[in-house]
This record gives C-alpha cells, structure tokens and sequence, in this order.
C-alpha cells in the first residue's frame, strides 16, 4: 500500500520551512532553508529537495504558510501564520490551554488556545520593533551574531534603548558604541527593548493563561526564554522544534484536509 | 471620462499632478469594484459617480454658483447639512481618503497626523481636488486636535468657519450644541444673503431625513442571509451620501433598495451563506479608502455592517420634523446629532452600546477595529471596546493602518487570520 504524506511548508521572511508527517502524525522529515529573494524559487527548491530524499513525500499534499504562502504553487491551501503556529505549537508542546509567543523575521505574535483551540491573537504593528528582524539588524551594528548577541546581554547590564524604531535604534546603537559603552551593556538595552515590546503585547492580550510556549526562529536561545520568563512571572517553555511550529501547523491541517 | 480640463483649470488646479489621480484611479476602482461577482444592477448609477468623481457633481456645484448659490465643505457627522440647503446652500463632504493626497498634506502638518487630515488638506494645497477648490467656504469642527489646527491652516487658503463640539453630553452640552447651531445659521445667512424661514428649513429637515431613511433601507437590507450586496459596495453608495446630490441619492438608493429586496425574497446573495459576517467600526473610511472592505471581501468573509461615520452613524437616528419654530427645530437638530457617538466624547460609551446592539441586528460573527494611524481618540477607546466585546463573546480584533499600501499584506495575514478563527 502506498503510503501518503503531509508536508507543512512555512515561507517566513528570512527562512522557510518544511515538515513532513505520516499518517499517524509523526515527523518523518524536515529542513530549513533562507527564504531568498524569491519565495517562488524557494518553493520550488523545497519541492526538489523533498522529491531527492522521498518521492512519495513529493508527491504528498502540501499546505502553505507564512509571508510567502500564495508562492506556492502546489500547495493545495494556504492557511494565515497564526492558525498554523497555534496548532504547531499546541502539537509540539502538546498543550490544550496556553498562550503561544511567535518571535518573528518580521511579525511577533501572541495567540491564545483554549481546548487547542485557537481564540485569540495579536501582533505588533507594522514596524519592525519588538521582531527578529530588529534584533538582526543590531546585532549586524555591533559586529556580532545573533547568538554572540545573547551571550554578551547575559553578561550585560544599565543601558537602555528608548527607541521603537529600528531605524532610529540602530543609530542609537551606533552612538552608544561611540560613547565607549561597553559591548555587553549595548547588547543588554537591545534584547531588553525587545522582550519589553513581547511583554507589552502579552500584557494587551490579557488572557488567563499561565503556560507559554516560545516558538520563532529565538526558540533556542536560553536567554532570551529566561528573560520572557522573568518579565511575565511564569515560566516560558520552547523547544529546538519550534521554529518549525507554523509549519507542524501547515502539515496538521494538510493532513485533516478531506 | 468627458473632457472637464477647462473647468478644472478655471478652478486653478495643478492638472498635471491631478492627471496622475485620474489615471490610477479607474485601475484601482476596476481591481477593487468591478471585479467583483453578481454586483446588483443599481450600483451602475454610483459607478457612473466614481467615473465621473471630478466632473460631474463639480460641475453641477459650479451651475449652483453661477446661479447665485453657495458652496459649503464639510469634514464631520456632527455639522447639520439642513441649516445649510435651507439657506440656500449646498453641503459636500470633503474629507480625503486616498494617500494621493497625503504627501502635500505632509508639507505642512507634523507627521504624527492622522492620514484623513493630512489627505485633505493635501487636496487643498497641491490644487489636485475640484471639490476643494469649488467649496467658498468650509465648516470645520472641534472634534480632535490636528484638525483644530488645520483648519488655522487652511484659513489662509479659504474662509473656514468651526464649530465648537461639546466633549460631554450632559444638558447643558446639548444646549450648548442647540446655541452652535444657531450661530452657525446666523453665520451661513449672512454669507448667503439668504434668511432661513422655519417653512424652508422644515422642508430641509426632510430632504435629508429621506436620504437618512434610504440609507437605513440600504443597511437594512445587509441584514438577511446570505447578504444581497456587498460590503464594498454598501461602503461605496454611503461615501457617494457625503456629497452627492441628497434628492438625486436617496432616489438612487431606494431604486438600488428595490432590487436587493427582491434578491433577498429569491434568497440571492452575494456570498456564500456560510461566509462570515464581519461589523467594522473604528474610524472614517472616506472615498476612495476601501482597503480593509477589499481586504476582508478577498479572504472569504463579508462586511455586513460599519459603525463608522461612513455607516450608521451618517443615517442612524432622524430629525424629529414636528418642529413650528426655528427654536423648535433647532433643537430638533441639536438633540439628534447629539445622539451620535464618537471617541472625541467622554464617555463614550454609548459607542460600545452601538456596536453590541449592530452585533445582534445584524447576525455579526466578529467585529474588527480599524483606527486611521495617529487617531489617539479612537485607538485608546479601543481598550474600552474589547473589555465590553470580550464580555459580551464577541471575537474582535483591533487594526491600525493609513491609505498607503505597504502594510496590505500583514493586514492580509490578520484578517485572514481572524476569520479562519471564526470559521471554527
């Protein structure tokens, strides 16, 4: 008997995706790729890689999500980020009533489930603050990676950074290092401005939550888990899988497809 | 479009900027409106309008001055059209909706303005709207800060005469709003050499009565499932309200009444009746600001209902017409624009109340709040209507954006976001 499978593909702003399932709703395969400049091209390139380890996975069903969702052509439904991250992060946790934090390339969500069911949710407005992609741009200013950056906020403390623009931050961050403030202490104001933004999105939420989930491309960076932990008073649980969650979410709702 | 580039250049207007509007709008209407399915025959008339959006109406209001007759701009609910035709006037709308206009709003006004304001005091300044040009006078109002302060802006262009807005509805607010009115009748008498008697202003209280009637019709209509027109279309006939002529447009709506009666009797629709039914409220959404109908129109639901100043709250409510004296009136006016509700009030709760009430009228399965951005009046009283929703059950969800379209897609993402939680 042919086997069939269900492949999740999430096309997010800096990287994309892919989950496959069975039919019993096992991972049997996944890979992440830089999304690029064309999310078509991307698309396609999954499509390949998928058809060079398995060709019956190929020749699965395919549900899209992410920035870059209409890119891809054979998808047979394309679903918003914040279902597919809420029925991610409910599979992966295995949590009926949470809230979930997605940290984004370019959107930070919150999305409440109740019964794994998803009732609410919020993101932050159209700039870039409070997302990834805000963190990557510091991090490019002081010369460090994004990791190097959490290393170096763990050991820092005392700055600061009173701008919600990445644009006007970034030079604040330039001035900072001009005045001689120490690496660790810029890097310390960068990922506090963030986890602030996360926090303030939370609080706007109000939900009656208690259990987090951390999902996003930061999903293994201990500090930051442990500063969201601290500022929200409850524990935040992620795991390496959840940058993956929009497209566990994906390859769900593929596979309940009739 | 016919040939009106002498009117327009009898009026000053920059016409090689305006030519860039008059090209992109048929392209953005078409994509927009056109496109979509068993449209109802009656919205031909109010696509003739938006084809002829600089011309026609404009050139009607030239006649109406040739004639002797004053022109009178209007940027708010609140300001009462009928002291204006009784003395011989005629209201138009003004209000800019399309990000064209933003840019020479933003020569003079600080950036943290909304888009509505900067949008129209850009039409004004750049010359790139005919509607503002021909206005000889326009009647502002204290309902916020920014256009407080451009109306001291545009003083230097045109005369711009204000109505103080009360911020409370308690007595003595509503006899102060009786006291505005008055003064605005005195003021519009003396620029139009004409006396309002309590005979022609009767007269006017129901001509507009009878668009505020047909325009409940036409909403009323909204609330049978499946829906026989459109949000986008609702919208577009409510916009057109603003500055059309108020005979001409309550006859259009009624013919257009007629046949989404008769859809509703053969259980027509224009979505599936399953789709579902979203009410908007928040801020103005002026012509031709149709993105987030159009957005939520694209992913698979339908707006039955906007609790917007382009909604309900332009029609909801009539002017009790028993009144014999021009006091009697007066007050008349006084008391139901008074029942309008917006953020520029404290409290406001009438406002959350609207919306619950809309909600059931109109079989509502989510609301989303949508704020023109740097609206602090709106976006903090947004707060106020989720804790009321939450309680109530209903899912909502809160927006901010402005006329360009950078942000369409991640609205895309939240909209679409938003209705597959309600398809659950």
């Amino acid at each position: 008997m042919v086997k069939i499978y269900f492949t999740g593909i999430d096309i997010g702003s800096s990287s994309a995706k892919a989950i496959v399932l069975d039919e019993t709703n096992k991972i049997v395969h996944k890979f992440i790729l830089p999304t690029g400049w064309s999310s078509l091209e991307t698309a396609n390139s999954i499509k390949e890689k998928l058809a060079q380890v398995d060709m019956e996975y190929a020749n699965g069903k395919f549900v899209a999500t992410g920035y870059g969702r209409v890119s891809v052509p054979y998808a047979v439904k394309t679903v918003s980020e914040i279902t597919c991250h809420g029925m991610g992060a409910a599979y992966l946790f295995n949590a009926r009533d949470c809230t979930v934090i997605d940290i984004g390339g370019q959107d930070t969500k919150i999305i409440s489930l109740s019964q794994g069911k998803i009732v609410d949710f919020i993101m932050n407005d159209k700039c870039s603050a409070g997302t990834g992609r805000f963190l990557e741009i510091m991090a490019n200013a002081l010369g460090v990676s994004l990791s190097e950056m959490f290393d170096l906020a763990a050991t820092g403390s005392g700055v600061s950074i009173s701008s919600m623009c990445t644009v006007f931050a970034e030079s604040e961050v330039i001035s900072l290092i001009a005045s001689g403030q120490p690496k660790q202490n810029i890097a310390y104001g960068v990922v506090e401005s963030v986890i602030n933004k996360v926090i303030s999105l939370c609080g706007k939420h109000a939900s009656s939550n208690t259990s987090f989930y951390l999902t996003g491309g930061l999903c293994e960076s201990n500090y930051i888990i442990e500063s969201l932990s601290k500022k929200l008073g409850f524990p935040v649980v992620s795991s390496p899988l959840g940058r993956y969650a929009g497209a566990v979410g994906a390859a769900l709702i593929a596979k309940s497809l009739k | 479009m016919a040939d009106y580039r002498k009117m327009w250049s009898d009026l000053g207007m920059d016409l090689e900027k305006h030519d860039l509007l008059c090209e992109a709008l048929p392209d953005a209407f078409g994509a927009i409106y056109m496109s979509q399915e068993n449209r109802p025959e009656g919205m031909d008339f109010f696509n003739f309008v938006v084809s002829e959006i600089h011309g026609v109406r404009p050139a009607e209001l030239i006649e109406h001055q040739k004639n002797g007759g004053k022109v009178f701009g209007t940027f708010c609910v609140y300001v009462p059209d009928e002291i204006i035709f009784a003395a011989g006037g005629i209201a138009t709308g003004l209000c800019g909706g399309s990000q064209f206009w933003v840019a020479g709003g933003e020569k003079v006004l600080p950036a943290n303005t909304c888009p509505l304001i900067k949008a129209s005091v850009g039409a004004r300044l750049d010359g790139t709207c005919p509607f503002f040009k021909i206005a000889d006078m326009y009647i502002g109002e204290t309902t916020c800060d920014g256009k407080k302060k451009a109306w001291e802006i545009l003083q230097q262009e045109v005369p711009v005469y204000v109505m103080d807005i009360p911020q409370m509805k308690r007595e003595k607010d509503i006899l102060a709003w009786k006291e505005e009115i008055r003064l605005l009748l005195k003021r519009i008498e003396e620029f139009t050499g004409n006396k309002v008697t309590p005979e022609i202003l009767a007269e006017k209280i129901k001509m507009i009565n009878n668009k505020r009637k047909a325009l409940a019709r036409l909403y009323n209509t909204r609330k049978s499932s499946p829906v026989p027109i459109s949000g986008k279309d609702a919208l577009l006939v409510t916009q057109i309200a603003f500055y059309d002529d108020p005979v001409r447009n309550a006859e259009q709506v009624n013919k257009l009444c007629d046949e989404l009666e008769a859809r509703i009797a053969k259980g027509e629709g224009v979505f599936p009746k399953n789709a579902p039914r979203i009410l908007i409220t928040g801020t103005p959404m002026a012509i031709p600001n149709w993105k987030l109908h159009h957005i939520i129109e694209t992913s698979g639901a339908a707006v039955v209902v906007e609790e917007l100043c382009t909604g309900t709250r332009y029609f909801e409510n009539l002017v009790d017409e028993s009144g014999k004296t021009l006091d009697e009136q007066i007050k008349a006016l006084a008391e139901r624009y008074m029942k309008t509700n917006c953020a520029c009030f404290t409290p406001n709760t009438g406002r959350i109340d609207d919306i619950l009430r809309l909600v059931k009228e109109y079989h509502v399965d989510g609301v989303i709040e949508c704020n023109l951005q740097f609206c602090g009046l709106y976006s903090t009283e947004a707060y106020l209507v989720q804790q009321k929703l939450k309680e109530a059950d209903v899912p909502y969800m809160h927006l901010e954006t402005d006329y360009s379209e950078q942000d369409l897609e991640q609205i895309r993402t939240r909209v679409q976001a938003f209705i597959e939680l309600l398809e659950k």
